[in-house]
């Protein structure tokens, strides 16, 4: 197998407590290395469940079930399926390499330091001086330490929406993490911030790999370098996204991709 | 990362821990009742007075003062709580009435039965079904009041301006479109209150204060089952003793009842 | 016409509540005001509560009824406050899906029994047990506050876990994300964001237990002596109304007005500043 993976999901279906039916089904997908691959498909296609099962967001909520494999390198490069994972440990420690930035900006109620600091404090870091700089180089990364460096005792609450966004993004970045999870980031988020953000995914996956979650065509085709179309549960195609974009092997796919429906 | 985790498992344990404290007090109290109200329960006990050992009068004295209570502090509960939903715009008052009102519910009870003695034993002399009626009407309106703010609260405004859309004046509108929407919450409300209120002791003891015998005149000292609960439970004789968990188990399941009944028409509305 | 009498008549309904807050006001002023001239403030520093012979009118002073509620209200509080945080954090983020209904319904009943049910029980099931482990005789401030406790935690709960319900589940889920444990959660996200809510629910606990009559009347002993220990009986503000208020004549009828209006005017700006400040509605 191709050393250049990430992660991959290999025939992985997933069921939602009492569903009748499985709502991803035998999905085989991988996330490449420094990447951004990005998931499209209509509404109820199962691409947010999917992205959710990277980093098994899911199991907050009890009875569902998972069926097949996701498997997440180690440093070394071996596959491990973290599907596997059952102790608590096993999971707050997936989190934290498995990162994810939601629809919403989801900032905690606290300070900005406070917020980029969470994740650090939570992993053990807790001398002054190292959280410091890696907040300061989270904020930096997420290109919000100048609008924030001056007021980083204050609430977080108080900020726009897209400085929300970014920050929870910094905050994020400043665990490490190997990948990001972005589900429909920019859906809150006017076209200037949106812009914004977009420009700082681009930039991340020289230090993560990323996988997002859109509707919106457009951003899928600026950002990706990979892009899978889902449909009803199932990964129709998947594939370098020029090709997706310009050739597309399924009918479906075209359709999609040329508003025909969705 | 050990800690960390142990913290997790004691702080939810300690959770889980004091959930399992309320219930398993919920069914001590629940549990001494049963036993004690089933083996002190006679059927005559309803159709026997005090005097005779029974609670009949007792009960409906009770009634008669809640149901009282009930038909004062519905319509003027409902009427203010329409004032503040329908016609103040949310204005000063509106807001004062609104916090006092939530203010008034948590008034200590006792202090409401000084008040009613005050302005009502003390002016005519004696203690009288009356007084125990004010007395719960002071207790319901503010619970009337914060139900009816709420529950219309709910009804979407695009029922108000349909209804004026159609030429419907407001009052017409408020009554037959708004207060019909909000129906299902809005008797719920009445029948919590109305068990609230049935089970109160302190604003009765010095206001209809008790009578050994059944009497339907409210000028009269007035039959009470919580008072004389409170009395019998502290004579020293067991008779006594028995008939008070006799009482205290009707009670319970009087007010346990209406509740329930309540809780279930608006669970059946989703 | 009916419109504008429908609408007059609900506006004097919104104002009526505010003449009967008046009312009490004024009313227990105007009958505790003898009491008020002959002992001032000094009312709430003296212990002695003796009726005078003939035309003596005696000496009244509140301290020990005072003490009394405060005493009992604190020993409820303390119990009653981490237990009920432990309840509304089971049911909102422990608890299965299954459970949580039920449960709910439970505790809510709890809250539903009347007061004097649970003096009845407190009298003649807790207290003896109370005697048991902590010696004294049965009844007093230990036992009062125990069931106060009791009392007031369906009620705390209730409202905690509302508030609690209230804090999106995307931000549970996002801090789960950075790798937080429950606890973490709920210590670092649930927690502060419902923190006013929690704090007023608190302090609307902390009116009710204050001027709780019933339970409390079965339960602290109802004497007119300060407690040495936290076994010993002695009486609250509710507590010595309840018993003696039907009884009382000219000063120490005022006396008890005053008392009333103490508890209430206490009562009243505690609950009023648990409203304006941690649950204003809009």
């Amino acid at each position: 197998m191709a050393n250049k993976d990430i992660m991959r999901a290999e025939d992985f279906s997933f069921t939602y407590p009492g569903a009748p039916a499985p709502t991803l089904k035998h999905i085989n997908m991988p996330i490449e290395k420094n990447k951004i691959t990005a998931l499209i498909g209509p509404s109820g296609c199962g691409k947010s469940t999917l992205l959710r099962a990277f980093n098994r967001i899911h199991d907050l909520y009890p009875g569902l079930v998972y069926d097949g494999k996701i498997l997440l390198a180690d440093k070394d490069g071996k596959m491990e399926n973290i599907l596997d994972l059952h102790k608590e440990d096993q999971l707050v420690k997936l989190r934290q390499r498995v990162g994810m930035i939601f629809q919403k900006p989801t900032p905690f109620p606290m300070s900005i330091y406070d917020n980029v600091a969470y994740g650090l404090r939570l992993s053990g870091v807790n001398a002054k001086s190292e959280l410091d700089g890696r907040v300061e180089k989270a904020l930096k990364g997420a290109a919000i330490w100048e609008e924030t460096k001056d007021r980083l005792s204050d609430s977080a609450m108080g900020m726009s929406g897209g400085q929300q966004q970014r920050l929870c993004i910094a905050r994020a970045v400043a665990l490490k993490p190997d990948v990001l999870l972005f589900d429909e980031p920019t859906s809150a988020l006017d076209p200037i911030s949106t812009g914004a953000i977009e420009e700082l995914i681009a930039e991340l996956k020289e230090e993560v790999s990323v996988a997002i979650v859109t509707h919106n065509m457009q951003q899928a085709s600026r950002l990706s370098d990979y892009t899978a179309f889902m449909y009803l549960g199932d990964l129709i195609e998947f594939d370098k996204t020029k090709k997706i974009f310009t050739d597309p092997s399924e009918k479906l796919t075209e359709d999609y991709i040329t508003g025909r429906f969705g | 990362m050990k800690k960390r985790l142990l913290l997790n498992k004691i702080v939810l344990m300690l959770s889980t821990f004091s959930a399992l404290i309320g219930l398993a007090f919920l069914f001590w109290i629940l549990g001494t009742l049963m036993v004690k109200g089933l083996s002190t329960m006679h059927w005559d006990i309803f159709t026997n007075d005090l005097v005779q050992g029974g609670i009949r009068n007792l009960l409906i004295g009770q009634f008669i003062m809640a149901l009282m209570a009930t038909a004062f502090a519905v319509p003027l509960g409902m009427m203010a709580g329409i004032y503040l939903r329908e016609y103040s715009n949310n204005n000063k008052l509106a807001m004062i009435v609104r916090n006092l009102s939530d203010v008034m519910m948590s008034a200590p009870s006792i202090v409401i039965g000084v008040f009613v003695y005050a302005i009502y034993v003390d002016k005519v002399g004696h203690f009288g079904g009356w007084g125990g009626v004010i007395a719960l009407t002071i207790m319901m309106i503010p619970i009337i009041v914060s139900t009816t703010d709420n529950m219309l609260s709910l009804v979407p405004k695009e029922f108000r301006e349909a209804g004026i859309a159609l030429g419907g004046s407001k009052h017409k509108i408020i009554m037959q479109i708004v207060v019909k929407a909000a129906k299902v919450g809005l008797t719920t409300g009445i029948l919590l209150s109305f068990a609230r209120v049935v089970g109160e002791t302190a604003p009765l003891l010095f206001t209809s204060a008790n009578n050994q015998f059944l009497t339907f005149n409210l000028n009269d000292q007035f039959p009470s089952l919580t008072v004389s609960i409170y009395n019998l439970a502290t004579y020293p004789d067991q008779a006594s003793k028995d008939l008070a968990w006799a009482a205290s188990f009707v009670l319970t399941v009087i007010v346990l009842v209406i509740n329930l009944g309540g809780r279930y028409i608006t669970r059946n509305k989703d | 016409m009916v419109g504008k009498l429908f609408k007059d008549f609900s506006l004097f309904s919104a104002v009526l509540i505010l003449i009967i807050l008046a009312g009490i006001f004024s009313i227990l002023y105007v009958y505790a005001s003898d009491s008020i001239h002959q002992f001032g403030f000094d009312f709430f520093t003296t212990k002695t509560w003796v009726p005078g012979e003939d035309d003596d009118g005696g000496v009244f002073g509140g301290l020990i009824p005072i003490v009394g509620t405060l005493l009992s209200t604190l020993i409820a509080m303390v119990l009653a406050v981490p237990i009920a945080m432990g309840i509304a954090i089971f049911l909102t983020e422990v608890a299965f899906p299954w459970l949580i209904k039920p449960v709910s319904i439970a505790i809510e009943l709890l809250a539903a029994i009347p007061s004097i049910i649970y003096g009845m029980w407190g009298l003649f099931y807790f207290a003896p047990i109370v005697q048991e482990l902590f010696g004294g005789s049965g009844v007093g401030l230990l036992t009062a506050g125990i069931v106060l406790a009791i009392m007031i935690i369906p009620f705390m709960s209730a409202i905690t876990k509302d508030a609690m319900n209230t804090v999106p589940g995307v931000l549970k889920e996002s801090a789960y994300a950075m790798g937080a444990t429950k606890y973490e959660v709920i210590k670092d996200v649930v927690m502060p964001y419902s923190k006013t809510a929690i704090i007023g629910s608190v302090i609307l606990a902390l009116g009710r237990a204050l001027g709780e009559t019933m339970a409390v009347a079965f339960l602290i002993g109802s004497i007119v002596t300060l407690p040495g220990l936290i076994t010993d009986p002695t009486t609250s503000i509710p507590v010595l109304l309840a018993n003696n208020f039907a009884e009382a004549q000219d000063l120490e009828l005022s006396s008890m007005y005053y008392l009333a209006l103490i508890l209430f005017a206490v009562s009243f700006g505690i609950i009023s500043f648990a409203k304006f400040y941690f649950l204003r509605r809009k």
